[in-house]
């Protein structure tokens, strides 16, 4: 599926504004990013499984609360960077 | 591992992480850069021979919090940052080309997972970085907020959790994670023994000093002797302020602290800290953040005071920054403020901000909240701006190239 990516992250993708990512859940789906991107997910999600404070996943434009959210191959799946101060 | 006793008064010969390496070609001047870690990246300060002209290249990071930038004085050429974004979580970055290229740390300092229905800790960013002593090339450590330690074996590529800390269940007794320092709690100086790479102190915002003589698997509080800020008791065992600890590469048992509480000094193996800073002028008091030592004499000290009364301003006192030296390890002191500004100068250095190079004389530098960096070529007897308009400055670490 279509993944677009924050321009805080896209030292990691090279540059891309998006990629393509497989997974049967968030969780997944940032496990495969990180293996293609390495050390990707630790910047969005922290070491107890918390999408970290200024990061936003969504889901066909949903917000998700957690990386347990179900995916399908047609998703769309957004990540933002949240207000994080001067 | 076997529990160390400290010694007394044992002066160390050989070449420790923090003390001036013996130059091959004494001929030769060193070549001074000074690392500066800001709120919006790093900047690289290169002087020349005779530090009266500096280059400022950056920034590094560029957009990143930069809490700590350190090269590492075993090999002169590997630069380790700790580096956040606003938005991203923490990681380490190294570089063994000043700042041309980076690499990111393959393992980050992380806490363990903790097990399900327990709420678990999560590094939010790290603060202080050292590297261990001689003895151990490549190996470093690293103290975050929350306050936590963590030791990498493969010069800052991967980290582990010492669990001695950070697994221990006093360690949120000691440190409560809910202390209202700004930006969070942190473990801001870790100090490890010339002599022996076992024997540690750590000193951690709202929660004291503490010792470990066996790599950090278990700690004891040392903090005998330092008020305590927000406590009922003057004296408790742990709860105290420590805002910058160091101990002398020369004499490893002389340790340092600048304190929320004033100037203190520890000459092991006693366990009382002496508040020196009683002896500080009593208009100018003897609160601040870092503390500064002379890498070739144990009694040589420097301090940046500021406002601690009232409700804390936290700048030079009326306006008007200084530096303070002893010579006498804290017996008394002295004002230097030549070149400073002499009104108006409303400085704050932050803890990591403020530090020597290892030349002689030796030179000094300090940060300002306000971006300006300013360095003495003589001691501290007077200063020059030498970069200003850069970002909010958190450290300032004045390294030697080959």
């Amino acid at each position: 599926m279509r993944v677009a990516i924050p321009s805080p992250l896209r030292s990691y993708t090279g540059g891309r504004e998006h990629v393509q990512a497989c997974g049967a859940t968030l969780a997944e789906l940032l496990a495969e990013l990180d293996a293609a991107f390495p050390g990707i997910r630790f910047r969005m999600i922290d070491e107890q499984g918390r999408i970290r404070v200024h990061m936003r996943l969504f889901v066909n434009s949903e917000l998700a609360r957690d990386l347990e959210v179900r995916l399908i191959d047609r998703d769309e799946v957004q990540i933002l960077c949240a207000l994080s101060g001067g | 591992m076997q529990r160390r006793s400290v010694k007394k008064k044992s002066v160390v010969k050989s070449r420790s992480s923090r003390a001036p390496a013996k130059r091959t070609k004494s001929t030769r001047p060193p070549r001074v850069v000074v690392l500066v870690g800001t709120r919006k990246g790093a900047f690289v300060l290169h002087g020349n021979a005779s530090r009266t002209r500096w280059r400022t290249e950056g920034p590094h990071r560029f957009g990143e919090i930069v809490n700590h930038i350190v090269l590492d004085p075993r090999d002169r050429k590997t630069l380790l940052c700790a580096a956040r974004a606003g938005h991203l979580g923490p990681s380490i970055f190294r570089s063994t080309d000043l700042g041309k290229t980076w690499q990111e740390a393959t393992v980050p300092p992380a806490f363990r997972t903790a097990p399900a229905g327990v709420t678990g800790y999560a590094v939010q960013h790290t603060f202080y970085l050292t590297p261990s002593n001689a003895s151990e090339p490549g190996v470093w450590f690293a103290g975050t907020s929350p306050p936590a330690l963590f030791r990498s074996e493969d010069g800052g590529a991967t980290w582990r959790g010492i669990d001695g800390w950070n697994e221990n269940p006093l360690r949120t007794v000691w440190c409560p994670p809910e202390d209202q320092t700004p930006d969070g709690s942190i473990m801001h100086s870790i100090l490890v023994d010339p002599r022996d790479a076992t024997h540690l102190y750590v000193g951690c915002s709202g929660g004291g000093s503490f010792e470990s003589s066996d790599a950090g698997a278990t700690w004891r509080p040392l903090n005998e002797g330092v008020e305590a800020p927000a406590s009922p008791e003057p004296f408790p065992e742990y709860g105290q302020d420590p805002h910058c600890m160091a101990l002398h590469p020369l004499q490893p048992d002389r340790l340092y602290q600048q304190n929320h509480c004033g100037i203190y000094r520890l000459d092991r193996p006693a366990t009382h800290w002496e508040r020196v800073g009683k002896s500080m002028p009593a208009a100018v008091g003897d609160i601040g953040f870092p503390i500064v030592l002379h890498p070739r004499d144990p009694d040589t000290v420097w301090v940046f005071p500021m406002d601690g009364t009232t409700v804390w301003p936290r700048v030079s006192p009326d306006g008007k920054p200084a530096v303070y030296r002893s010579r006498d390890a804290g017996k008394s002191w002295e004002r230097q403020q030549r070149g400073l500004p002499s009104e108006n100068g409303w400085y704050t250095v932050k803890r990591q901000a403020f530090g020597a190079d290892e030349c002689t004389p030796l030179g000094l530098y300090f940060g300002t909240t306000s971006g300006e960096l300013w360095m003495s070529a003589n001691e501290g007897k007077s200063w020059r701006q030498i970069a200003a308009h850069l970002p909010h400055i958190y450290s300032v670490v004045a390294a030697t190239l080959d």
